[in-house]
């Protein structure tokens, strides 16, 4: 039983079902990430003090995995691109590197928590760092999630291309529309929490 | 889907890049400005003016929302509009409270 | 009239799939039919737990101090020594009721059961758009339910701060509240995947010429319904992480600065905001109600107008009421909060916007009582349960008007007349239109219609005993009883008077009790032994009924086309007093 538009268009909204689906989980996420914003902001306005992001966190390192995540946005998106032109080695490159720039900025963020630990700055020391800790965790577990993802889908689930292509560039899109979410969020989390 | 021909997808990785280029541009200036010293309300607005650019050029071409149909765009407006109550009105109800 | 598909076509379309075995077949099913009745019996079986929850409470309530008749010794020393309930064993019920009847018995029953069974039957598709997203809706679900069971074997018990988990009450809580966390994520993730597939499924499935205006009202409902679980929910996992941090890893995001509990400051850092808990809690928990209720409308309306033989009044406007109560929805949430102490422009806006919500509630309402009007009415169990709804519905909705009313709050908040009122909605509302769907559509999902008397015994008594239940509370809230008190109020001087209804309401939940077993049995006698059907009992109008009873997989010998709308009784010059959606 085959259910209809999961791939083809449908003809009176335009879409099939898996953009259509992506996009409200990303509706979805963009509330769970608002519950987290709108705290923040109560947390900070009803705080007697509240530190500056730069005062305990480190800039220079956000920035550079500022620049790591926006650049694996723009390989994923190459990624789906050269599946549009049917390249499948320059899809297997691209999707290669979001994945190894992911990965990199999960190191860079291990680190970060790793050094205040160290110095003994946990998530129970303050309203700030529970908020950060917090919110960049949540976001790094979406990280890992589209990591997941993105590997089973440069990987095992690069098979799908052989039996079924336009089913397979889909699911890279939705995919796709996920990893720049998730980079979409981090363009907000960095200046709030590191620059205001 | 939005684009298929080989060239129309090669003309939007011509965008893609571009804005690639904008977004590292728009980074720079994220970071250079907050060593400027704003007041904090001044300096939130300016950061949040920044990171919505970045967020509308990700979002626009990256995610194609430019070119998106209405189901989706509408459902985007709606999760906005509640995303904007989220966040202010709490804090309006505890306005009379700030500084207590 | 060329619509009905016989079952003996049916396993003709099927035979060229994969035979599948048991376990694909009955447990990890994907077909949206086996998921619905997973979803229902699952339901019906936490429903039953928390109304036993309940009827034990009342005991408690009516008959302070003294040891639990028939079960007292079953609860063990460290909640009911000797069988006399503790304090502490009474909050875990309470808490547990509230949480279970919600979040695990009556969402699950009208989106997870109803939904899924009817939707895509009622809209032509062959099943949901993602039918393994579906699978692993439910058993997200159930592995939710099984952990809020368990929590009740954590040392300390269930949570036992409520259902609404108030802070910081909730994070220096016993260990059930990490569990009560958990649970409500997995059961918020369940949630979430289940809204996307609805929606997408009725954008995206709908047979042809099934225009929206064509849609039937239940399928509206649940398109809205999903709407508000997708973006309503998602702030109180936020909320949930929050509050699991400050249990687990010592946070302060609700706890204020300088708390001190029996005697000693807390060891934590402090400047956290419990008001915080409660604006992101109920931005879920106002929406909420309203998927507990627009689910109930739906299947309402439905049985209004196949009982009528009328086409429903006012189908459009109900729909846009619809759309527009679901956008209210999201703008009156801090009417819960009046109390906290906010400045009077802002109440004055949530005042104004639960005012403003009730009116397409009314027109919804109105409309239907509307519909009754110059109506054949049959009076099958199901258009009993779903008369019943219409001014049960009223009454409850009626009795929000005070409480939404800042100044009127200020008397009736955490009273016993917030427990009517929202009862009245839930139970004699929602809980009846979900029975009045159970004995509608029984005959679709087996073949075999539900026996009559024993559904108009199950009627009669639960509307008698409901009302004995509930209606009191009203009196007892007036005078300013306050709720979620283990002894019934007895230690309070200004309730004294309507302290005696505390009997009368108990008995009157033993008595709603006893007749929900006529329920049980003929639900669970009628699925071998009941009466059977052809494919439209009910001679409906809407395209399940054009399906097979039961339905094979994939739903439709062929696939159905939509010529008209949802409700077209008794049109003049047809030949009979139906005229089905798909018919040519």
């Amino acid at each position: 039983m085959e259910i209809p538009y999961t791939v083809e268009t449908r003809a009176d909204t335009g879409l099939n079902n898996v953009k259509l689906g992506i996009w409200l989980f990303l509706a979805s996420e963009v509330m769970l990430f608002g519950g987290l914003f709108s705290s923040y902001i109560l947390l900070r306005v009803g705080a007697v003090e509240w530190p500056f992001g730069s005062d305990i966190l480190s800039v220079p390192l956000a920035t550079f995995n500022t620049i790591v995540l926006i650049g694996s946005s723009v390989t994923m998106v190459m990624a789906w691109a050269s599946l549009k032109l049917k390249d499948l080695p320059k899809y297997k490159l691209y999707m290669g590197l979001t994945v190894a720039l992911a990965l990199v900025f999960l190191v860079v963020k291990m680190y970060e928590y790793a050094d205040k630990f160290s110095h003994h700055l946990y998530p129970s020391e303050s309203t700030f760092l529970g908020i950060y800790f917090l919110i960049t965790g949540l976001h790094g577990l979406h990280i890992v999630g589209g990591v997941i993802v993105n590997s089973f889908l440069l990987l095992p689930g690069a098979k799908m291309w052989e039996t079924a292509p336009e089913r397979f560039t889909n699911r890279v899109e939705a995919a796709g529309l996920y990893w720049h979410f998730v980079d979409l969020v981090w363009i907000f989390l960095f200046p709030v929490l590191y620059l205001l | 889907m939005s684009a298929d021909s080989p060239e129309e997808i090669t003309a939007h990785v011509k965008v893609y890049i571009n804005v690639f280029i904008a977004l590292m541009v728009l980074t720079v200036v994220t970071v250079a400005i907050s060593y400027v010293d704003f007041a904090v309300p001044l300096a939130i607005t300016v950061a949040l003016i920044i990171a919505t650019l970045k967020g509308s050029l990700v979002a626009s071409y990256f995610m194609h929302l430019v070119s998106e149909k209405s189901p989706i765009y509408w459902t985007l407006v709606l999760t906005a509009v509640f995303f904007v109550f989220l966040m202010f009105v709490p804090l309006l109800t505890m306005l009379d409270h700030i500084g207590n | 009239m060329d619509t009905v598909a016989t079952v003996e076509h049916a396993p003709a379309r099927a035979a060229h799939e994969p035979e599948l075995g048991f376990w694909q077949k009955y447990v990890f099913s994907q077909d949206h039919k086996v998921i619905g009745i997973q979803y229902c019996i699952t339901a019906l079986l936490f429903l039953l737990f928390g109304f036993t929850l309940m009827m034990i409470m009342r005991w408690q309530i009516a008959f302070p101090g003294q040891p639990v008749p028939l079960v007292g010794g079953l609860f063990g020393a460290a909640n009911a020594p000797g069988g006399i309930m503790l304090p502490e064993f009474y909050n875990q019920l309470g808490a547990m009721h509230g949480t279970i009847m919600v979040f695990l018995g009556v969402v699950p029953l009208a989106v997870g059961a109803f939904g899924n069974f009817v939707v895509p039957l009622q809209i032509g598709a062959p099943d949901m758009a993602f039918p393994r997203l579906n699978m692993a809706s439910y058993w997200v679900y159930f592995i939710g339910g099984v952990v809020m069971l368990a929590s009740f074997f954590a040392p300390g018990g269930a949570a036992n701060s409520g259902w609404t988990s108030y802070t910081p009450l909730s994070v220096i809580a016993t260990q059930g509240q990490t569990w009560w966390l958990i649970g409500m994520a997995f059961l918020i993730t369940s949630s979430l995947l289940g809204s996307i597939n609805f929606i997408v499924t009725i954008v995206q499935l709908r047979a042809p010429g099934l225009t929206w205006m064509r849609l039937p009202f239940f399928v509206w409902a649940q398109l809205v319904t999903a709407f508000l679980l997708l973006l309503a929910f998602p702030p109180l996992e936020a909320a949930a992480f929050l509050q699991l941090m400050d249990r687990l890893a010592g946070t302060s995001f609700f706890m204020p600065s300088g708390l001190v509990v029996s005697g000693q400051a807390l060891e934590v850092s402090g400047g956290g905001s419990p008001l915080l808990w409660q604006h992101l809690f109920w931005f879920l928990a106002h929406p909420e109600v309203y998927v507990l209720i627009l689910p109930a409308l739906g299947i309402v309306t439905e049985i209004v107008a196949n009982n009528t033989r009328k086409p429903i009044w006012g189908y459009r406007v109900m729909v846009y009421s619809l759309i527009f109560l679901g956008f209210m929805s999201f703008i009156v949430w801090a009417h819960h909060m009046f109390m906290t102490g906010m400045g009077t422009l802002i109440s004055a806006f949530f005042q104004t916007t639960t005012m403003i919500i009730s009116i397409p509630s009314i027109v919804i309402l109105s409309s239907l009582f509307i519909s009754l009007y110059g109506a054949s009415i049959r009076f099958t169990t199901p258009m009993l349960f779903a008369l019943a709804f219409l001014p049960m519905f009223g009454i409850g909705g009626l009795t929000g008007l005070p409480l939404g009313l800042a100044v009127a709050d200020i008397h009736l908040h955490d009273t016993y007349y917030v427990i009517g009122h929202f009862h009245y909605v839930v139970a004699p509302g929602t809980l009846f239109a979900l029975f009045a769907g159970i004995y509608y559509w029984f005959p679709k999902a087996t073949g075999r219609k539900m026996n009559d008397l024993l559904g108009k015994i199950h009627f009669w008594g639960s509307f008698v005993f409901i009302n004995g239940v509930f209606m009191p509370m009203f009196i007892q809230g007036l005078a300013g009883m306050n709720r979620r008190m283990y002894e019934g109020g007895r230690a309070y001087q200004h309730v004294q008077d309507v302290l005696q209804w505390n009997s009368f309401m108990s008995w009157s939940a033993w008595g709603l009790g006893l007749f929900q077993i006529f329920f049980i049995i003929n639900f669970f006698m009628s699925m071998k032994k009941g009466k059977k059907t052809n494919d439209n009992p009910w001679e409906a109008t809407t395209l399940e009924w054009e399906a097979p009873s039961p339905p094979p997989h994939g739903n439709f010998v062929t696939p159905p086309e939509v010529h008209r709308g949802p409700y077209e009784y008794s049109v003049p010059g047809a030949p009979s007093d139906f005229t089905p959606q798909g018919q040519r």
